[in-house]
């Protein structure tokens, strides 16, 4: 028990404590952007990335990713904040992490397998464009100091990591926020909004309460919609950012463990008075990059924020939005897969489509449920297409000329079932029809119901049909669905 | 079904040639033919800190490629490395004149590799530290509670050095599950000719004494000796004074009879002996 406690907490230390602390200097700004997307107070989004950085160190089923206050959830939070207030936004976060949890006992993480690669990158493409769009509302009727201020920002944050020496020592983003805080400092920029114009920040650490709100039914009307799409977003960019992790450091992770510390992380955090939140893509990659592998790396982002902005509040007010904005810009740019760009060319038109169709529904919607919804639904209905195209019907005379044997081969199913009824030429005089389905599989009541059809057809040509061959899996569904071997088969099927 | 196999556990610790040793003695012993496994666990190696943390254009996928080809790198040398201290190991059994040598490489946690080559091993014979495990004496190594506990095979863990045990001793608690040891001791030729030394920890009453008679006579016509001993007090202390004694070259006994809570509240006989143990310790299940 001491050897695996020491192997999943301690076996990475001093890298572990080092990604964490530069995970922890850039979820500041994001945790405040968000919250100022959510409409919120900054404080609301930095105690959320504190505990949901660090109930998920000990809960989550993938150590070494980072979790906190996030675009994707903060987006669906707006509405809810601006008709109802902050109380049933905490309401609305536990409920969620009640139905994250529901959702990891019932081992809903393994739907995710229905989600396509294709739905993966749409998915992380629409992330950063919204995340990007976020931070325009910063940009708009605004003097030229914030542009200069930002194009700075980004400036350092890209170029400062080659100045040789100190450049492979200091995170570029904290030198980007230092750089430019010291110059709103020392010069007059009053025209530049800085942090402490967006909302209160913390000045204590979070204490633990009970959402003033009312304990009822209608209570739970109005944050039921909010938490259902809450907790279907955080799964889902927690597992996706848990398989990019997978594949980045080469390990396993627990993903219905990960769904449940989803849950509990949320529970927590909605009684310390923040914002619901999940895994993060951009940080998780941060991490990684920055060395941290464990839980330990988790922990300790979470535990350096809070410190950080408690005991420097005063300083972190004083940052200006430009500041943020490059950094986002950063996390934006960081996100997006720009490979997927260059694959466009490479890859199949509908796959292309299933992850353009995902990008577009997210940035209209501004809901990521419903985009992947759509990437899915797309993805089943062209590779249900393609599977349609695995169907052969080829046709030869009998031992005598009165015969005529049909050889189907394939896969018989609602899409390809059309196609299955027009390869049978119902205008010519046989006595007798053989149909040949040893290697044709049956797979709906749609195929079923197209051979009903197919015999039926030439029994009112005056054709003797016989079937054979039907394999296991087709036999038990023709068993249970076809009318065309009871008596009243044509009554049924041709009734109408 | 393949022929069981003694498998020997090497890797780079210092233990590796005293396990390739006591396999050797046991493969003679039994007459079974020896595999050395060398198992590669890539997760130990602590990563590089990069204190830069900003992402760009692609961050990800170059961060993907940078990875791989560090633990490509990583995975080649250790690879060639296990191939050596493998092929080093099966010259120094066949010099050792055992005919039939294998030697198998598994990518992996020991636990899991072992867990899966179960059926083709009759004894898997362990060093009682691995090459990660810092050099605390009094420290037992963090996969080997793992696998004895992961296994259902008879386990031979060996200190850092080996000479070919004489005399050995039976943690004897008259118990279903000694019994069972006792009579498969008297089958198998692992340790038949040897001189036999039953212990028993607990008062001395007729029913333990019953019980040593019949271990006694079940062990005495493979044996050129058997003694047996009554002795009251502390489980491993007396163990472990009966065998500076006795100049005891092998400890045999039972492994992890209990569940983990009672393990977690009272602490478990095996891991203390594991610790304190300076011979080869056999664990039976």
């Amino acid at each position: 028990m001491y050897a695996s406690i020491k192997q999943r907490w301690f076996s990475n230390v001093r890298s572990d404590v080092l990604a964490g602390a530069v995970v922890a200097l850039a979820l500041i700004p994001e945790a405040i952007a968000f919250s100022i997307i959510a409409g919120v107070d900054p404080k609301v989004g930095l105690f959320a990335s504190f505990s949901m950085a660090v109930v998920i160190a000990f809960t989550g089923g993938r150590p070494g990713m980072i979790s906190a206050a996030t675009g994707a959830m903060a987006l669906l939070m707006v509405t809810l904040v601006k008709e109802h207030g902050l109380e049933y936004l905490l309401a609305a976060t536990l409920l969620t992490g009640v139905l994250q949890i529901v959702a990891g006992y019932l081992r809903l993480g393994a739907l995710m397998r229905f989600v396509s690669r294709s739905v993966v990158t749409g998915f992380v493409n629409a992330l950063a464009i919204l995340i990007f769009m976020a931070q325009l509302p910063e940009l708009t009727d605004v003097t030229w100091h914030v542009y200069a201020m930002t194009a700075g920002g980004l400036a350092i944050i890209y170029l400062f990591p080659y100045v040789p020496v100190i450049g492979r020592m200091l995170p570029s983003p904290l030198v980007c926020i230092i750089v430019l805080t010291t110059i709103y400092m020392l010069g007059d920029f009053s025209m530049v909004r800085t942090v402490g114009d967006m909302g209160e920040l913390p000045d204590t650490l979070p204490v633990f309460l009970w959402p003033d709100v009312p304990l009822n039914f209608e209570t739970l009307a109005i944050i039921f919609p909010y938490s259902a799409a809450l907790a279907v977003v955080g799964l889902l960019e927690s597992l996706m950012t848990a398989t990019i992790v997978d594949e980045l450091t080469d390990t396993p992770s627990d993903k219905n463990r990960e769904c449940k510390g989803q849950g509990v992380s949320n529970i927590a955090t909605g009684f310390l008075g923040g914002m619901a939140g999940c895994a993060m893509i951009g940080q998780s990659v941060i991490n990684i990059k920055s060395g941290g592998r464990t839980r330990l790396s988790t922990l300790c982002a979470g535990v350096i924020l809070l410190i950080m902005v408690v005991f420097i509040g005063d300083l972190v007010a004083q940052i200006p939005m430009a500041a943020l904005v490059a950094v986002m810009i950063m996390v934006a740019i960081g996100t997006f897969s720009w490979e997927s760009l260059r694959d466009l060319r490479k890859h199949p038109m509908s796959t292309n489509i299933v992850m353009l169709a995902t990008v577009a529904v997210v940035v209209a919607t501004h809901n990521l449920a419903i985009g992947v919804l759509v990437g899915v639904l797309l993805a089943s209905l062209f590779f249900a297409n393609k599977v349609g195209q695995i169907l052969y019907v080829g046709s030869e005379t009998g031992d005598d000329d009165k015969t005529r044997v049909y050889r189907v081969v394939g896969q018989v199913f609602f899409t390809s079932a059309d196609r299955f009824t027009d390869a049978f030429d119902f205008k010519e005089t046989v006595e007798r029809v053989r149909i040949d389905l040893t290697r044709a599989h049956f797979w709906d009541i749609t195929a079923v119901g197209a051979l009903d059809k197919v015999v039926i057809k030439f029994r009112r040509e005056g054709t003797e049909v016989e079937v054979v061959g039907l394999n296991e899996a087709s036999a038990t569904l023709v068993d249970r669905f076809a009318v065309h071997n009871k008596p009243d088969a044509v009554e049924k099927l041709m009734g109408h | 079904m393949k022929a069981p196999h003694v498998m020997a556990c090497i890797d780079g610790s210092n233990y590796a040639e005293t396990v390739s040793e006591a396999a050797v003695w046991a493969s003679q012993r039994m007459d079974v033919p020896l595999s050395f496994v060398h198992v590669l666990d890539r997760n130990q190696a602590p990563s590089q800190f990069d204190p830069r943390g900003n992402i760009g254009l692609g961050s990800r996928e170059h961060l993907l490629e940078e990875l791989a080809s560090l633990d490509e790198q990583r995975g080649k040398l250790a690879q060639e490395h296990g191939r050596l201290m493998l092929s080093a190991a099966r010259e120094r059994a066949e010099a050792a004149g055992i005919a039939e040598v294998e030697t198998r490489q598994r990518n992996g946690e020991l636990v899991e590799a072992l867990v899966e080559i179960e059926e083709e091993s009759r004894l898997v014979v362990l060093g009682k530290r691995g090459e990660s495990a810092e050099a605390a004496p009094e420290h037992m190594g963090s996969n080997l509670e793992r696998v004895i506990r992961g296994l259902h095979r008879p386990i031979l863990v060996v200190p850092e050095t080996f000479t070919s045990p004489s005399r050995y001793l039976i943690a004897f608690d008259g118990g279903p599950t000694t019994r069972k040891m006792v009579e498969l001791l008297a089958e198998r030729p692992l340790l038949r000719g040897l001189e036999c030394h039953l212990v028993l920890v607990g008062a001395d009453t007729d029913e333990h004494r019953e019980q040593l008679a019949w271990a006694e006579k079940k062990l005495a016509p493979t044996s050129s000796a058997v003694h047996t001993r009554i002795i009251a007090g502390e489980v491993e202390k007396v163990l472990c004074d009966y065998q500076h004694e006795h100049d005891i070259d092998l400890l045999v006994m039972g492994a992890y009879g209990h569940s983990r809570i009672r393990q977690f509240l009272v602490g478990s006989t095996t891991t203390a002996m594991i610790r304190r143990a300076q011979s080869p310790l056999l664990l039976l299940r």
